[in-house]
This record gives structure tokens, sequence and C-alpha cells, in this order.
């Protein structure tokens, strides 16, 4: 028996945000449906009410600032971040994580918004926008508020979005000059499979030693997280093998994994180690290929 | 409760009632008797309810028919010419053997019209990345590439 649910269409932010208001826990708010229909057909959620986002307008745009900031609008399709000329220039990690999820028709329907919400640990946008430092713009009952992604996470499936709040937009500032940053995900069938392990890593190389460093992981937690002390080890430092190898064993060190159908929690850990020596040397080859690059050109 | 919605579909609007919870794929199949698209895992893995909406290839199942108003939806159906011809990706399956059960071709097609209407002149490997969503238990696909590879060749888009 299917689950039925009303289906309410607010034009507006604010009408959406007092339909969610009102509704409570009984409204699901739904903005391209990949994730949650599929969520209502197994009846994991099942929603009285569906709030749909969809046609609010100026909710999908991507833009940036003088300052190089980049706002995405909570409606972005997956696609439209995959194809932007502007974000493969200035972001161009975001387009490549977007292409790695699901087939064009998914990411041809499927938001931004909505893969963050979901809250999968395994959300293959989260790895590389906690990397960048982007920053989450959530719209409630009680007005505005910003919160960094490193927590917006709260859980399996949990936001710290509360009753009647929406998020609304994504703001990444600019990559530091010279930074480079690489996504790299692991899983059985490519972009059609959940990621068994996901790696982002963004640094920038200044005069041989690795700065800005910022490393992120995903499905080896109850969230999407930064591998902080991996981040430590490479911090100012020369990254010669060494140090990367150490830095793969603290990322495998502080991930918590789990055992699922896709893979071992020790399976996991072994690939958390591998995937981000390998992210931090594609990253510090993009970087050494820049340079060169560079060079050629003065 | 019921909402009377109108749905432009292969260029012809359709009036009719629809349970908010009802999919794109069902409505089709069910209300409107266009049985080309297929349900598959009813899950966005397997592709076999792909259609076009406002040109764009979607997994129809995971697609709320409430959704669909006032977008231009195109289902296999749609792809005849206008005097009854098959389309030319439809004759290029035919002509490369590309079907055999068949059940997966309508989102095959509808995947690569909507690939070569964004890049008309592709390689096999952006065929390949393009039809990522779409499942094959029969073919092998290769086939099916080279249907497509043809298509394209032809410039029969």
């Amino acid at each position: 028996m299917a689950v039925k649910f009303d289906y309410l269409e607010p034009r507006t932010v604010q009408e959406a945000i007092s339909l969610l208001s009102r509704h409570g826990c009984a409204a699901k708010l739904v903005a391209g449906g990949t994730d949650l229909l599929n969520e209502i057909r197994s009846k994991k959620i099942v929603p009285e009410y569906i709030v749909d986002i969809g046609t609010i307008p100026g909710l999908d745009s991507l833009t940036y600032n003088d300052s190089g900031t980049l706002s995405i609008g909570a409606l972005a399709t997956l696609r439209t971040l995959e194809t932007s000329p502007q974000l493969k220039a200035h972001h161009a990690v975001i387009s490549r994580a977007a292409a790695q999820i699901g087939s064009i028709a998914i990411r041809n329907v499927g938001t931004i918004a909505g893969n963050l919400c979901h809250a999968s640990p395994a959300a293959d946008m989260a790895p590389s926008l906690l990397a960048l430092g982007a920053k989450a713009k959530i719209v409630g009952p009680a007005g505005e508020r910003t919160v960094t992604l490193d927590d917006f996470f709260a859980g399996p499936g949990r936001t710290v979005l509360a009753n009647g709040e929406m998020l609304v937009e994504i703001r990444v500032p600019a990559m530091p000059p010279q930074a480079k940053a690489v996504y790299l995900k692991h899983a059985i069938r490519g972009s059609a499979d959940l990621a068994i392990v996901g790696v982002a890593v963004m640094a920038s190389l200044n005069e041989g030693c690795s700065r800005n460093v910022r490393i992120a992981l995903g499905a080896v937690a109850p969230t999407p997280m930064r591998a902080r002390r991996a981040e430590n080890l490479l911090e100012g430092k020369i990254p010669d093998d060494a140090l990367i190898e150490n830095a793969g064993r603290a990322a495998s060190d502080e991930c918590r994994p789990i055992t699922d159908v896709r893979a071992s929690a020790d399976y996991r850990r072994e690939m958390v180690k591998v995937l981000t020596q390998w992210t931090i040397k594609q990253v510090f080859a993009e970087n050494k290929q820049a340079s060169i690059e560079a060079t050629a050109l003065m | 409760m019921k909402r009377l919605i109108t749905l432009r579909i292969n260029g012809i609007e359709e009036e009719l009632y629809v349970e908010p919870w009802w999919s794109l794929s069902q409505v089709l199949r069910d209300e409107l008797s266009l049985i080309g698209t297929k349900e598959g895992c009813a899950g966005g893995h397997c592709g076999a309810c792909t259609v076009l909406i406002d040109g764009k290839a979607v997994m129809s199942c995971l697609y709320l028919a409430m959704k669909a108003r006032g977008k231009e939806i195109t289902t296999i159906e749609g792809l005849r010419g206008k005097d009854g011809a098959l389309h030319p990706l439809q004759e290029a399956f035919i002509d490369h053997f590309a079907v055999q059960c068949g059940y997966c071709i309508p989102g095959f097609i509808l995947t690569a019209k909507a690939l070569l209407d964004e890049n008309p002149h592709p390689t096999e490997e952006d065929i390949r990345a393009g039809l990522n969503g779409n499942i094959c238990r029969c073919t092998g696909y290769v086939k099916i590439v080279e249907a497509i590879m043809s298509a394209a060749a032809n410039g029969r888009i």
C-alpha cells in the first residue's frame, strides 16, 4: 500500500517555513525528491504532507560575489553544478564531485540541498564542501542563521535543521591562491553506487611546504567528517612520501566506520588510508602542474 | 484527495485527476496507457522509466506527477515523426540489433536522445558515460552503443 500524503506547494521561502512550522514532524520538505521518494516508498519515512519547494523562484542560482565567494542556491541541481563553466574555473572539485552522483537523469533533478539535507554519511557533495570550508545558510521562523558545514550534520539522516527551518544556500569561500582540491570516491559501480569511502583534500604548496590543508572523509563515520589530525600532520611541512603515508594513517585512525552491505569497517579503515594518500598526492601533483604551467607562461 | 491537473505529454495537453503521491511513471502507465515507459526497479537505479522533461532525461519513477505540471513531457510514444515514421534512434536500434527483450530500450533511447541533443558529436566514451544510469540485462551494451554512435554519425537526430 502506497504511503499517502498531501502535496503543498509554497511560492516563497516564508510560506515554506510557515507550512513546515505548522505541520512539524508530519511535513517533509522536498526539492528534487530523488532521495525522498525512495525513502517514502520504502516507508522509512511516512509524511502526511510534502512541502515541495521546487517552484520557489530564485533558489537555484549560482553566483560569485566580488571577493570570489560562491553562493549555491538550495535548488541548484547536481547537473548544474557538474556543467557550470564558472564552477569548473573556480571550484572545479565541486563540479567533479557532483558528476560522481547517480546518473545524468538523477543529477538533472537532484539538488545540492537534497544531497546535504538527506544527510547520508556517504553524501558525495559533503567532503568537497567541508574541505572548501563551506557554510550553510538556514532560514527559519526566528530568522536567518549561518552554520559551518562542519556543524551542519548531526548524525545519519540528521542535520541541525530545527522544526520549520530550511537550508536555502551554501556559501563557499574563494579557494586560497594556488590551492587545489580533489575528491576521490571509492565505489564498486562508479557514480551509480554509494561511496564505500570518499575523500576530499584541499591544499596549496608554498615554497615546497603544504598550506591550507583540509581533509574531509565520507561514508566512514555517522556524518561526513574532517580528518583534523591528518590535516595538522601535513600543515606547514614538506609533503614527502613518509609524511603523506603518516597522514593517511592518521585519517584512518580518526575515522569511525561501520560494517554494512557495501564494506566492512576494517576494509573502510584501510581504504581511508590508501585513498587519503592518493588524494593528497593528486592535489600536490595538480599544484606542481599548475606551477610548471605558470612558470612556462612567464 | 485527487487533484485535477494538466500535463503536456508528447505535445498533447491531458487533463486528469491524480493522487498527490502518484509518480509520473505510474500516471503515464496506469492513467494514460502510455505503457512504453517501463518501471524496473522503482528506485532510480535502472533507468527503464526514463522520460524527457523539458528535453532532459529524468527518472519518472522518482518524479511526482504533481511536479510535472507546466512542463513538456516526452515519452517513447512521442518520438515518432508526424508521418508515423520511427525516430532515427529507433531505426538505428533496429538496424544494429540493439534490442533483445526490449524492456530497457525506451529508457535507453530517450537517454540517448537527451545525450545527442546536448552533444551531437559524442565519443564512445561520452555515450558510455551518458548511459551509466540505464541497465540492460540482455545485450551487454555493445550494440546499443553502436546504434547510438551510428545515429550520431549519420546526423539523423
